[in-house]
């Protein structure tokens, strides 16, 4: 089987967690000798040749073809100038706040020349990037007739999806990562929901990476059930990291290692910290990462009086990530809406003992974690002093979290996905 | 007589180096001595050196008539030694011509005056030990509180270690109807002198000199003398206090700062019937009018004139309690290291870049802060912080 897949990342040049998934994916249909023809919007050359990589920079638009004039009416939505914040790290957050200050202007004109050279990244001409993405998606299916599926990857690489099946009439597979309503609550935004509808209906089958996610396009974006499988995430490497970084600090060490924006659930984490701090004043909390509610969550802090047993670390990179992982007694993950959230699994890998939200993805695929509600801050304060203090519980989470680690293989999630393009394309037939 | 006091507050902080939080436990040292120093040497060449050459040489031509006072901070003359010995050299020439008095203050350049009587009681003593060494035995007789903050409490504190007066701000909401250009004494004990600063005049100097949008752009000695012509004859003293560094520093060279001040003191002596002072001066010859009650601090920063640049908002207070809390056990502790790093960790600048009054007065506030945001600050601070407590609980448990 040969499919055609469309990305907007992919390893080493990622900026989201988007990016590692694909690459996952990808290794493991190959894993399964299926041929996949990945487009991303831009090609930087040094990716592992795993699959028959297409830059979309690269591809000349022959407006010669009538159907693109139908695909680009049905796109013109696209040219808003909302506020989108899709998967921004904190400086494209930054750089895409000073951006969407002023107004964009002339999207047609760049967007209908015969080439265009993408960014690939989540910033300021994002949806214009997205609009002419679909253009190219339209232009590869035309010249490439040899593959059988077309998949495309979360709302960025949807409206490419859809112009590719118009092109092709081959079926199309929408998957998942993460919906509008993870990213930013209630408040979503209106352009970016409309794709995803847009994308998920068009869909002749829809991948999600959790049930929690599937509840939600089911609820919010009206799709039947039968039309959504869930495909859980997993691991590329399941073995133990040794690390040779030591603690410096007498106390034990609680981390909390995300953005710090809504979806995350920082105050929660923040919250339960003050009441296992009145208990046990021997313990240091941790946060790490950056965000819009960095500064709330320092001043909550500050009110708190626990500056001194609570540290901001700022954004983490490199080694730095995992010697937090490596120094950290517990890590918490009290996420409000997490579609997946690899984060505990790296935590698991450094022998950390994880607590995590039951709103997330990640709950329904490992059994030895705490898990409680976000919003229960005394369940989890409860949870963390318990790993703190009870030696019995976090040993065992520490054994068997690894145990069950090795069971998450990209293998397996690539062997129910060719099952799910099985099926489909029976379906058609 | 009447007469002009000149008071220069000659002050750098001992600033934090980025301090995160895997450094915890593990680096001791957590001063940027890099810009401490590179930010020392930028000052001398841009105001110390000049404006003490300047001085100098006003006081000689003058011969004896024009004078001045400074009050340094330890954590200035600890920087001055290990970085700008030449400044100390200058200064010390400038003391030396008898013309200039010199003032105590907290070593730490801290706010211990609100926290602790005791520990306020044991850094002045050190900040005149060190004036003793530094300038032949020279020992001050009145007294500057950081930041010019003080209260009727502050007050009684400054008269019991036997200071003749003590300086602060002349803060419309103390002063009432009441001028600043009379001699007061403290509530609690008159015999302490205070003597309070003329904000508009002083201000004209310290900040707006240089101000093209200031209506009376550009500030000539010919202004100055006829606005202090224009002070009523019966009021007596013109209390002139400010920052040294605003000379060359805050206010460039370029915007003729030094000049303005080399002709100062002819215009004056030639032109008025004010005289130039040194604080005790004042105190010798000026009559107290009665006492001035100020029971809530205040200070000179900011419009409000209190304690809000560096206490008040939960960054601040926290960091401030958390610091003070250490106390006792910094007393229990011998170990030099610690008893350094509690004084500089002290110092009032680390609350003042806490500060989030964004709105009125953040223009001033960003412009003296090396962080990015308060936040910032507050973090690298708190950090420095709970490393400085491992240590000191390290050390008093082994004992």
């Amino acid at each position: 089987m040969k499919v055609l897949m469309f990305g907007w990342e992919f390893p080493p040049h990622i900026s989201g967690g988007l990016g590692t998934a694909c690459y996952g994916l990808v290794k493991g249909m190959v894993h399964h000798n299926q041929e996949i023809i990945f487009v991303v919007p831009k090609l930087w050359g040094d990716e592992e040749p795993m699959a028959d990589f297409v830059n979309a920079s690269d591809i000349t638009i022959d407006y010669k073809e009538k159907k693109f004039k139908s695909i680009w009416k049905n796109l013109t939505y696209l040219e808003v100038s909302s506020f989108l914040v899709p998967y921004l790290g904190p400086e494209e957050y930054q750089k895409f706040t000073d951006y969407a200050i002023h107004d964009r202007t002339d999207v047609d004109e760049s967007i209908f020349s015969s080439k265009y050279e993408f960014s690939g990244k989540y910033g300021k001409n994002l949806m214009e990037e997205v609009s002419r993405y679909a253009i190219t998606g339209a232009q590869i299916a035309r010249d490439r007739s040899d593959f059988d599926i077309i998949h495309a990857h979360d709302w960025l690489s949807f409206p490419a999806g859809i112009a590719a099946k118009e092109i092709s009439g081959k079926p199309l597979v929408a998957h998942v990562h993460a919906t509008e309503y993870d990213r930013s609550g209630d408040s979503v935004n209106k352009p970016v929901y409309d794709i995803e509808r847009a994308g998920m209906h068009a869909a002749d089958h829809i991948c999600a990476v959790s049930q929690l996610t599937k509840n939600t396009i089911i609820k919010k974006y009206g799709v039947p059930a039968h039309k959504i499988s869930v495909l859980h995430n997993a691991v590329l490497d399941a073995s133990i990291i040794k690390s040779t970084y030591n603690k410096r600090v007498p106390e034990k060490i609680v981390t909390f290692l995300g953005r710090i924006t809504f979806q995350k659930g920082p105050e929660y984490f923040v919250e339960a910290a003050k009441k296992v701090l009145e208990r046990d004043p021997n313990v240091r909390f941790v946060m790490a990462g950056n965000g819009d509610l960095l500064n709330r969550m320092i001043d909550r802090v500050a009110e708190l009086r626990m500056a001194d047993k609570f540290h901001f670390t700022g954004f983490l990179k490199g080694d730095d990530v995992d010697h937090m992982y490596a120094i950290s007694d517990v890590y918490v993950m009290p996420s409000v809406s997490e579609p997946f959230g690899i984060s505990p699994l790296e935590a698991v890998r450094h022998n950390t003992p994880v607590i995590i939200s039951k709103q997330s993805g990640v709950a329904e695929v490992l059994d030895n974690a705490i898990k409680v509600d976000f919003w229960d801050i005394d369940a989890m304060a409860d949870a963390t002093f318990a790993l703190l203090h009870y030696e019995g519980i976090s040993k065992m989470f520490k054994e068997l979290g690894t145990e069950e680690l090795k069971k998450l293989k990209w293998e397996h999630v690539a062997a129910k996905l060719v099952t799910v393009y099985q099926n489909i394309l029976a379906t058609k037939s | 007589m009447r007469t002009i006091c000149f008071y220069f507050q000659v002050h750098q902080p001992f600033r934090l180096k980025p301090y995160r939080f895997f450094d915890i436990g593990d680096d001791h040292h957590y001063w940027d001595d890099f810009s401490n120093k590179s930010i020392m040497r930028k000052v001398a060449q841009k105001c110390y050196l000049p404006m003490n050459a300047l001085l100098l040489e006003l006081i000689h031509k003058y011969n004896g008539a024009f004078k001045v006072s400074f009050s340094m901070s330890g954590v200035f003359l600890d920087q001055m030694q290990a970085y700008a010995p030449d400044v100390l050299e200058s200064f010390q020439k400038l003391v030396a011509t008898g013309n200039v008095e010199l003032l105590d203050e907290t070593y730490g350049h801290s706010l211990v005056a609100l926290k602790s009587k005791e520990a306020f009681k044991e850094t002045v003593a050190k900040h005149t030990k060190k004036i003793q060494e530094l300038f032949n035995g020279y020992t001050p007789k009145v007294f500057r509180n950081t930041e010019l903050i003080y209260s009727d409490e502050i007050g009684a504190m400054i008269a019991e270690l036997g200071y003749d007066a003590t300086l602060t701000e002349g803060a419309k909401h103390i002063l009432g109807w009441k001028s600043p250009n009379y001699m007061y004494t403290n509530s609690i004990d008159p015999n302490l002198k205070v003597l309070l600063k003329n904000f508009q005049l002083s201000d004209d100097i310290a900040f707006r000199f240089g101000n093209k949008t200031w209506a009376d752009y550009p500030l000539t000695t010919d202004k100055f003398v006829k606005w202090i012509s224009a002070v009523p004859q019966e009021e007596e003293v013109i209390n002139l206090f400010m920052d040294y560094e605003t000379f060359g520093e805050h206010q460039w060279a370029e915007t003729g700062i030094f000049d303005f001040m080399r002709h100062l003191p002819d215009a004056v002596l030639s032109r008025t019937n004010f005289r130039f002072s040194t604080p005790s001066e004042v105190v010798a010859n000026a009559k107290a009018v009665g006492k001035i009650h100020v029971p809530i601090p205040i200070s000179w920063a900011d419009e409000e004139r209190d304690l809000t640049a560096w206490l008040g908002n939960d960054l601040q207070d926290e960091a401030f309690d958390k610091l003070y809390a250490l106390e006792s056990l910094v007393k229990e502790c011998k170990d030099s290291d610690i008893k350094r790093d509690w004084v500089y960790l002290q110092t009032s600048d680390h609350f003042y870049y806490m500060c989030t009054k964004f709105f009125s007065d953040g223009d001033i506030h960003s412009y003296f802060s090396p962080y990015d945001s308060p936040y910032d600050a507050f973090i690298n601070y708190m950090n420095v912080l709970s490393d400085f407590k491992l240590r000191l609980k390290e050390i008093t448990t082994a004992k």
